[in-house]
């Protein structure tokens, strides 16, 4: 990278805030999908707004694409770095501003890490709901960026849900504030389209959260099935039966065989292992835990145990919770996806998945959201053996088809990034991804903002929308159509 | 600069129009004469046009952007006064053809529907199966699908399960250039692209037609029971409302109702089973002060709606936002205004710092001048005060207030999306 712009770089964040040593820079150089790796020019950790809005100056002056960076814990390579690019770390800007207990609000800058919100709020009773199973380590900010879910999402909903309010950076360095601590801030709803963006807007350097009171009354069950049908139908006669827990979790046999491994959560070696959560006042939930107990008993459940404490409770969850990294002890190498499906199309789904996974002599282990319908299919490979990586991957691009022919989406909480966005044309026709773009263009006309990721291809900003017509730099040779 | 200001296709007159055009694609008798009726936010239209479907719809959209033809959607037409008057407006595109349910999966508690459906129509075929959009919008019985999305009406069940933004999970938009787009889709988790659906719900049309959505929903609870307190003061019921918002209550409604010629109330609804309502209604008991549970009535979450019934041209309606923990002192500063303009006031406010206040004064300069002073008050404490209707005579007065810093992003937004300005050009924040 030119020496000058370095050097003004050094002069916003100081030596201490500029990375560009090359072994330095290799940790920076893809996120927590590791098959992509991209080395950036130079990684600078701001510690404010104002030096935030300094680099993206120099960015946008310069035509220098930029990546934000949260904790890096990503799987679909949002915060992989791109090619002549800078990543903005915002791992220095990690204050808790703010927390108005009487209102439900705490305000937070990006590299807050989610737990911590949490931390922070529960003496006085209160919780941030979404849980994506990295929260003891990624960042609100990445969260915003990705509309981060979780387990509890079927009930309390999503990032998205409960930010209130954001101050961002915009693509050319402006600062601008989005929705506010009151609700229904006049305007269109902007942080409704930039929290999900995939860091493709601009910069986020402060949140505001809605926090949500602890319920009087957590009751986690386990249930046992012979098959993951089974334990399907148990789901489905619980949304029958109209209640909305907390959470719903499924396992397969596979997936129960690698968290055993790893966490040794004591679970029973069966073929599909629910996890259901309700939460409300006692009274509500005892009644309704017992429902919960005909209905799994009905469709088969060979064994049923209800945590009789926090600290069973929390034991139930850390194998659920563990079982992306612990199907590393039975598999060298595995792809996770993140697809959706309506829930009713889990059976024909899931021997869908049986079918293609013993065709192609690759295993899936099967981890759900199941109360929503959002699948981890984690596609289990060995490197080593020549051709099974293709394999693995050719696989998991068929489970993803076959959760958008069910109806369903690619992806549910961990983005489309670098990973999907070849997937996007498949499950969006031209015109609608061409629409999503017109946001891009209102927003960052120079695709700066974590540029080439989300959509197949970057739209030309000043195309007449809908119509065809060629843009002058494709006229010139110097971009084209794919 | 606003879009409807630069786009010299606004400018021009739409005098010259030809509907015959417009009469082939959707036929004859879907095109007809506007009559008084059917002014929006005061401005007379030309013609109403009722398009069959959305390629329809599409189809029209398209013509009106080539010909320059400056266009209100509209579903129920409950909400047309909403919005500063139109710059231009020849005609309204109604949606009231488009109201089918296209597909109900009450086994994964998705609807997809099509824009021009009525709520209340909807909600009677969701009922069969025990479900519901979890929602209680206005006049639902004329209310439709895409009005309540476009104007981001919600009411006392959005502090329990969200505003429309949270319920819905996807829409088609027919945008100006004839464009239909989809965005989100039917599932209730899903994080491809841009949330389009929440770009469009509150967009007061200004961004394109809303053609269908899809939302996910709630079951119906099986038993509900509403208990009302009566309160001292503005603090009192604002300390009720804290204190429930600060337990582990799962209320379903939480407001306050205030009045110039009635006592105070603070109304709590729960739901659930027997035992579960039982306990929490003996927990709100010892929140409440002793004595002042004036009983049980389920009409009370008619009270918002309510706020419109006086009627006529002295009747102005405001929705206000506050934090929770100023409802008090918005209240206050409500009747502090009304009692210097010599108005009468009504105030229902939800527990989630949305409040709806009803001014009425036969001198529209009390109203402006109440309005100027309740805007800036709630602004500086961070809040807004959007006015859904006032008097025909008074002072022309911004109906939505400042989007602060981001409006240059606002207009950035709706230049893309409807460069040519023909969408409710004028009636949106910031003069889009």
């Amino acid at each position: 990278m030119d020496a000058r712009i370095l050097q003004e770089f050094r002069a916003i964040v100081d030596q201490r805030g500029l990375i560009t040593s090359p072994e330095q820079l290799h940790t920076y150089e893809c996120d927590g999908l590791t098959n992509f790796r991209v080395l950036p020019q130079a990684v600078l950790l701001p510690d404010s707004a104002a030096q935030v809005q300094g680099i993206v100056r120099v960015c946008h002056r310069e035509r220098i694409p930029f990546v934000a960076r949260g904790s890096g814990t990503g799987l679909s390579g949002g915060a992989l770095p791109v090619e002549k690019g800078i990543v903005i770390s915002l791992a220095r800007m990690n204050r808790i501003l703010e927390v108005d207990l009487p209102n439900a609000r705490v305000v937070v800058e990006p590299g807050v890490i989610n737990l911590d919100v949490t931390g922070r709020v529960s003496p006085h009773g209160f919780f941030y709901a979404p849980d994506p199973s990295s929260q003891s380590v990624c960042s609100i900010g990445g969260n915003v960026a990705e509309n981060s879910g979780g387990a509890h999402c079927l009930k309390y909903g999503f990032t998205t849900t409960h930010v209130l309010g954001l101050e961002v950076v915009m693509p050319d360095g402006s600062l601008v504030h989005l929705g506010g601590r009151t609700l229904d801030a006049p305007g269109y709803d902007l942080p409704g389209v930039f929290v999900g963006s995939e860091g493709t807007l601009g910069v986020t350097t402060k949140v505001i959260l809605r926090i949500v009171k602890r319920p009087e009354c957590i009751q986690t069950l386990l249930a046992a099935f012979g098959t993951t049908g089974e334990a399907g139908a148990a789901v489905s006669g619980i949304i029958a039966a109209g209640m909305v827990p907390a959470a719903i979790e499924m396992m397969d046999n596979l997936a129960i065989q690698a968290a055993e491994a790893a966490v040794h959560a004591n679970y029973p070696n069966c073929g599909g292992l629910l996890l259901v959560e309700l939460d409300g006042p006692t009274a509500e939930v005892a009644a309704l835990m017992e429902k919960v107990n005909e209905i799994c008993n009905g469709c088969g459940a060979t064994e049923v145990r209800l945590a009789q404490s926090d600290a069973e409770r929390a034991v139930f969850w850390k194998g659920r919770k563990a079982a992306f990294a612990a199907v590393g002890r039975i598999s060298p190498n595995y792809l996770v996806q993140d697809g959706v499906i309506p829930r009713t199309s889990l059976p024909s789904v899931l021997t869908e998945i049986e079918r293609l996974s013993a065709e192609a002599g690759i295993k899936v282990a099967n981890v759900f959201h199941a109360g929503d319908g959002n699948l981890h299919p984690l596609v289990l490979y060995d490197r080593r053996i020549e051709g099974q990586e293709h394999a693995a991957e050719a696989l998991a691009i068929r489970i993803l088809e076959l959760c958008i022919e069910a109806g369903g989406s690619i992806t549910g909480e961990h983005g489309v990034g670098e990973e999907k966005k070849m997937m996007m044309g498949k499950m969006y026709s031209e015109p609608d991804l061409e629409t999503m773009q017109l946001v891009r263009c209102a927003f960052d006309p120079l695709q700066l903002s974590n540029p080439s990721k989300v959509f197949p291809r970057p739209r030309l900003c000043g195309e007449k929308p809908g119509r065809y017509e060629p843009h002058p730099l494709e006229v010139a040779g110097l971009a084209e159509r794919f | 600069m606003a879009p409807s200001q630069s786009s010299p296709a606004a400018g021009a007159a739409a005098a010259d129009v030809a509907w015959d055009e417009l009469r082939g694609i959707i036929g004859a008798e879907h095109v007809r004469e506007a009559g008084a009726s059917d002014a929006v936010a005061g401005v007379q239209p030309r013609m109403v046009a009722e398009p069959a479907d959305e390629k329809q719809l599409a189809a029209v959209l398209r013509w009106a952007n080539d010909a320059g033809v400056a266009l209100a959607p509209r579903g129920g037409g409950t909400k047309t006064g909403w919005g500063n008057p139109p710059a231009r407006v020849d005609l309204v595109l109604a949606t009231s053809r488009l109201n089918r349910i296209i597909e109900y999966a009450w086994a994964d508690l998705t609807v997809v529907v099509e824009a021009g459906t009525a709520i209340h129509t909807l909600q009677q075929a969701l009922a069969k199966h025990g479900q519901h959009v979890a929602t209680d919008p206005l006049w639902p019985e004329r209310a439709t699908v895409g009005g309540i999305l476009s104007t981001n009406d919600s009411g006392a069940l959005r502090l329990r399960f969200g505003a429309l933004r949270d319920l819905v999970i996807g829409v088609t938009l027919a945008l100006p250039d004839g464009t239909l787009a989809k965005s989100g889709g039917k599932v209730v988790k899903n994080v491809a692209g841009y949330d389009l659906p929440k770009l469009a719900t509150g967009a007061l049309g200004t961004l394109g037609v809303i053609t269908q959505a899809s939302f996910r929903l709630h079951p119906l609870a099986s038993e509900a029971r509403t208990l009302t307190f009566r309160a001292a003061s503005f603090v009192d019921a604002n300390r009720l409302i804290l204190a429930a918002q600060d337990s582990p209550l799962a209320h379903t409604g939480l407001q306050a109702r205030f009045a110039h010629d009635a006592p105070a109330a603070v109304d709590i609804r729960f739901e659930g089973t027997t035992a579960g309502i039982e306990a929490q209604c003996g927990t709100v008991r010892k929140m409440a002060t002793a004595g002042t549970e004036i009983g049980e009535f389920s009409d009370v979450w008619a009270a918002r709606e309510a706020l419109w019934s006086p009627g006529g041209d002295a009747v102005t309606l405001a929705k206000f936002s506050v934090l929770p923990s100023k409802i008090s002192a918005a209240c206050e500063a409500i009747r502090r205004a009304a009692e210097q303009g010599d108005m009468q006031w009504r105030i229902v406010v939800q527990g989630t710092g949305l409040g709806w206040v009803c001014l009425e004064s036969p001198r529209p300069a009390a109203i402006h001048a109440g309005l100027v002073a309740l805007r800036a008050e709630f602004e500086r404490e961070a809040g807004s005060l959007f006015v859904a209707q006032h008097p025909a005579r008074m002072t022309p007065f911004d109906a939505w207030g400042s989007a602060g810093d981001a409006l240059p992003v606002m207009l950035r937004v709706k230049q893309q999306f409807d460069p040519r300005g023909i969408l409710n050009p004028g009636r949106f924040v910031g003069g889009i």
